[in-house]
């Protein structure tokens, strides 16, 4: 009964908490309507949607996010310096080739948003069977290294979070 | 006390839009322009966003969090405008000081039978 109202519980959820920050209210009648605004969405957009979102272990945001607000500061700092003061012929912009693990599309997704809200990564193209993610990095002095970093802190906790 | 975490954030959301608009101008090639905007306005615009939050805190109307959704949504949406607009610039082979990975070509051929 409930799986059958709510085909996509994550997105529900997703719906249910933005109305409420958006009327900004706690009250059962905001309860209410997000609730029911969490069924409809969800079944107008289902088309949209590869696939229901599944947490698998949803433990692993909590560690996640904080990492990538963190690191979101960081890449501003990182970028704000390399602004003013490195001078273009000395930058090192290289494109980055990623081998994906992750497999599940909106972990695919997240970890292409993540990597261009972070330190000078811009992610740009997937390969077409979406096996590869090609990354625009600014200045990066290292190659391997970086890919290295861009698996360990994002793609392995997505991956932990969205498959088994 | 509110009047002064409000001005601290603002210094700092200037601080990073002007940085950003900066990298805009002043770095070599298009790819590198892209990392300008996408990332020192994100910040940005959160710092001035928390500094009206801050702002509001301090006036009768409380403590608001549906700034943060501003926030959220240009999280959200910031990398989606910056991955079409370096797709459209691969593909249309812009100039770029990053020698251009031969493997993009192969993926580009699948992708576009014509």
């Amino acid at each position: 009964m409930l799986a059958r109202l709510f085909p996509n519980p994550v997105l529900s959820g997703f719906v249910l908490v933005i109305w409420m920050l958006l009327v900004d209210s706690i009250g059962a009648g905001a309860i209410l309507v997000g609730v029911i605004l969490g069924l409809i969405i969800p079944r107008l957009t289902q088309g949209f949607w590869p696939d229901r979102i599944h947490f698998r272990r949803p433990k692993v945001l909590f560690t996640l996010i904080p990492v990538v607000v963190w690191d979101i500061i960081a890449a501003n700092a990182a970028v704000a310096w390399i602004v003013l003061t490195r001078r273009n012929r000395d930058l090192r912009p290289v494109f980055l080739i990623i081998p994906l693990e992750i497999r599940e599309p909106h972990g695919a997704m997240a970890l292409a948003s993540i990597i261009t809200l972070t330190p000078g990564t811009v992610s740009v193209q997937f390969s077409a069977d979406r096996t590869t993610l090609y990354v625009h990095m600014l200045d990066c002095p290292d190659e391997t290294e970086a890919v290295e970093d861009i698996r360990t802190r994002y793609e392995r906790p997505l991956k932990e979070l969205l498959e088994c | 006390m509110s009047e002064a975490i409000t001005a601290v954030f603002i210094l700092i959301g200037a601080f990073f839009v002007l940085v950003g608009s900066l990298g805009l101008l002043r770095f070599p090639d298009f790819f590198t322009r892209l990392h300008g905007p996408t990332k020192a306005t994100t910040l940005g615009l959160a710092s001035l966003l928390a500094a009206f939050v801050a702002y509001a805190a301090g006036t009768e109307s409380g403590v608001t969090v549906r700034e943060f959704l501003i926030t959220f949504f240009l999280f959200i949406t910031a990398p989606v405008s910056a991955f079409m607009l370096g797709r459209s610039a691969l593909r249309r082979r812009v100039d770029s000081v990053a020698p251009r990975p031969a493997a993009i070509d192969d993926d580009e051929a699948e992708d576009d039978p014509a």
